[in-house]
């Protein structure tokens, strides 16, 4: 699988980084080698194989939705960039 | 109180050869004295690790210690410490300061650790030399030309150097076994759930684990006796029931069947490397340990398999660091989706950015199948393999790396040579098992590690394995000689 300037273009945008286009040109190589190395997978004949997702194949715990932790809003709120009151500032979303 | 186990320390502590503060000021001294050269830490309090150490004698005081009260451990950068600054090696991260305590720190204070302090590492422990931080390159006490390994090459360097008595590690690839083997010392990885991941931060969530970074096997069982602990704010810490892994330290291994996989030995691994590697298996042998061939015939696979699902959890993880709530804001905006990829753009450095990039491609719609859901299901064949071998042994010995270290630079642009690195590591994270390095010789002044790995939750006999052969040899014993 080659990794052309297109699918860098497209995937940066979901990934929301920007890529400059020295960036572009210099990962273009990067990118494609280590899926050349992904590919390896592709001989393996994985045929009813079920999927693995945690070692030993525990089931997600359950507990009460109940408060557990005090508000520590104090101690959150400054180390965001900018905040007014209780609310974290973003540059305008709706008109 | 330079050579002294953690055990040794504990016990002149409560026997008052020296008080807590009188030791944590002794490596903070030396922290002082060697982290120019090092770069080991990117974050020392001073006055909070000497606040902690004075509570600590108040308590060795009042006869009311436990066996770790008093001794100061470093803490990966990738642990939140309330009130510490905890950077994850990145930009991104620059000014955070933790409001919450990671269940790994929580575990330390509650039995009366001393934080000493916050050790560098690869950018969100992407990489296996050091050479990722924002916060510069570690260097290798053995050799300042070399690199320590990686992501936790910090708490490598400060261990190996003695800028501490023992430090904490995190393991996704491996993480704590290769730099623990470049650096000369003793690490575990414990199994996949032993330990809690809450305030970790996350890497590659069904891959991360931590573990103890230290001297020596017994070290690291006293470590992990303070760090394993089942805890409902990790919905994948598992409820194994509290062990002493100090407890079996001492069985006889007579009668010890090490599996030897036989791809752990072919093309890419160092003839010096695979020299100490047979010498420190022919000393399990005179030990009364039986040797028995094994093959992982998947093995090959791990490192394809490991570059889906960690870039792919990655790309999910790091989706938080939005400049909204905490962390790095650019600068100059236009809109939001304008803040978000300026923002993301500086706050991560390159190999992150591959990662995540390659992360979000084989997650990305049409290819899910072909690359998530396959390695999926290739990491179930790597983990057979091994439940098939552990039919047949005990324990499974091999090389850590396939190099001692290599100098700076040398990899640095070339992330395929990079990512060879942890080519007999990948494996075991993906079958979520334990495993160990220890010392095992040196080739060229540069010290070399054996691996041994467990079934799950063998970490009791692994740590016995482990130590059974530092009571017989003194690899883990030797200390560079650049630094004093």
């Amino acid at each position: 699988m080659t990794i052309s300037q297109e699918d860098i273009k497209k995937i940066a945008h979901l990934a929301r980084i920007n890529i400059s286009s020295d960036e572009s040109i210099l990962l273009e190589k990067k990118l494609t080698g280590i899926m050349e190395l992904i590919d390896q997978m592709q001989k393996v004949d994985t045929d009813g194989v079920e999927p693995m997702s945690h070692a030993l194949n525990i089931s997600q715990p359950l507990r009460d939705d109940q408060v557990t932790e005090s508000d520590i809003r104090k101690k959150t709120m400054p180390l965001a960039p900018e905040t007014q009151e209780s609310l974290f500032i973003v540059p305008q979303v709706i008109e | 109180m330079l050579n002294l186990s953690l055990k040794q320390l504990s016990q002149q502590l409560r026997e008052k050869a020296f008080s807590s503060e009188e030791l944590t000021r002794f490596f903070l001294d030396r922290i002082k004295k060697h982290n120019d050269r090092l770069n080991a830490f990117i974050t020392i309090n001073e006055e909070e690790s000497l606040s902690m150490a004075k509570k600590a004698d108040i308590t060795i005081a009042n006869g009311n210690q436990s066996l770790f009260t008093g001794i100061p451990i470093a803490q990966k950068d990738i642990f939140c410490a309330d009130g510490w600054r905890t950077t994850c090696g990145s930009k991104m991260l620059e000014n955070f300061v933790a409001p919450y305590n990671a269940t790994v720190i929580q575990n330390f204070n509650d039995a009366g650790a001393i934080n000493l302090g916050k050790t560098n590492m690869d950018e969100f422990a992407m990489g296996s030399s050091n050479e990722t931080s924002y916060f510069g390159a570690v260097k290798n006490p053995w050799n300042l030309e070399y690199v320590p390994g990686g992501s936790s090459g910090g708490s490598a360097s400060a261990v190996a150097a003695r800028l501490a008595p023992a430090a904490t590690g995190t393991d996704t690839g491996g993480s704590i076994r290769q730099p623990a083997s470049l650096c000369g010392f003793t690490g575990l990885k414990p199994t996949y759930g032993l330990v809690s991941r809450y305030g970790m931060i996350a890497f590659a969530s069904s891959l991360d684990q931590a573990g103890p970074m230290a001297p020596s096997a017994e070290d690291c069982a006293m470590m992990l006796n303070v760090m394993a602990s089942h805890d409902i704010k990790d919905s994948t810490s598992l409820p194994h029931p509290k062990e002493d892994y100090m407890t079996s330290l001492g069985d006889s291994i007579d009668g010890l069947r090490i599996g030897i996989p036989k791809e752990f030995f072919g093309e890419g691994l160092d003839s010096e490397v695979q020299k100490i590697i047979e010498d420190a298996i022919l000393e399990y042998q005179k030990m009364g340990a039986e040797i028995v061939d094994i093959s992982l015939p998947n093995s090959e696979l791990a490192i394809p398999v490991y570059y889906v699902i960690a870039p792919a959890e990655a790309s999910s993880n790091l989706s938080r660091y939005d400049g909204v709530r905490y962390g790095y804001r650019t600068k100059e905006y236009d809109d939001l989706m304008d803040m978000y990829f300026k923002t993301r753009q500086e706050g991560f450095g390159d190999e992150v950015k591959r990662r995540i990039l390659i992360g979000t491609y084989v997650l990305s719609a049409g290819y899910y199948d072909a690359y998530y859901l396959k390695a999926q299901k290739i990491r179930q064949l790597i983990s057979n393999d091994f439940a098939q071998a552990f039919q047949k042994c005990d324990v499974i010995m091999g090389p850590s790396a396939p190099s001692a270290a290599f100098k700076a630079g040398e990899k640095k642009e070339d992330p395929l040579a990079m990512y060879l690195q942890d080519i007999y590591t990948i494996s075991t994270n993906l079958a979520g098992l334990p495993a160990m390095s220890i010392p095992a010789g040196f080739t060229k002044d540069l010290p070399v590690g054996l691996q041994l790995i467990g079934n799950y939750f063998s970490e009791g006999h692994l740590l016995n394995v482990a130590h059974q052969f530092q009571l017989s040899t003194e690899w883990h014993r030797k200390i560079p000689k650049e630094i004093d």
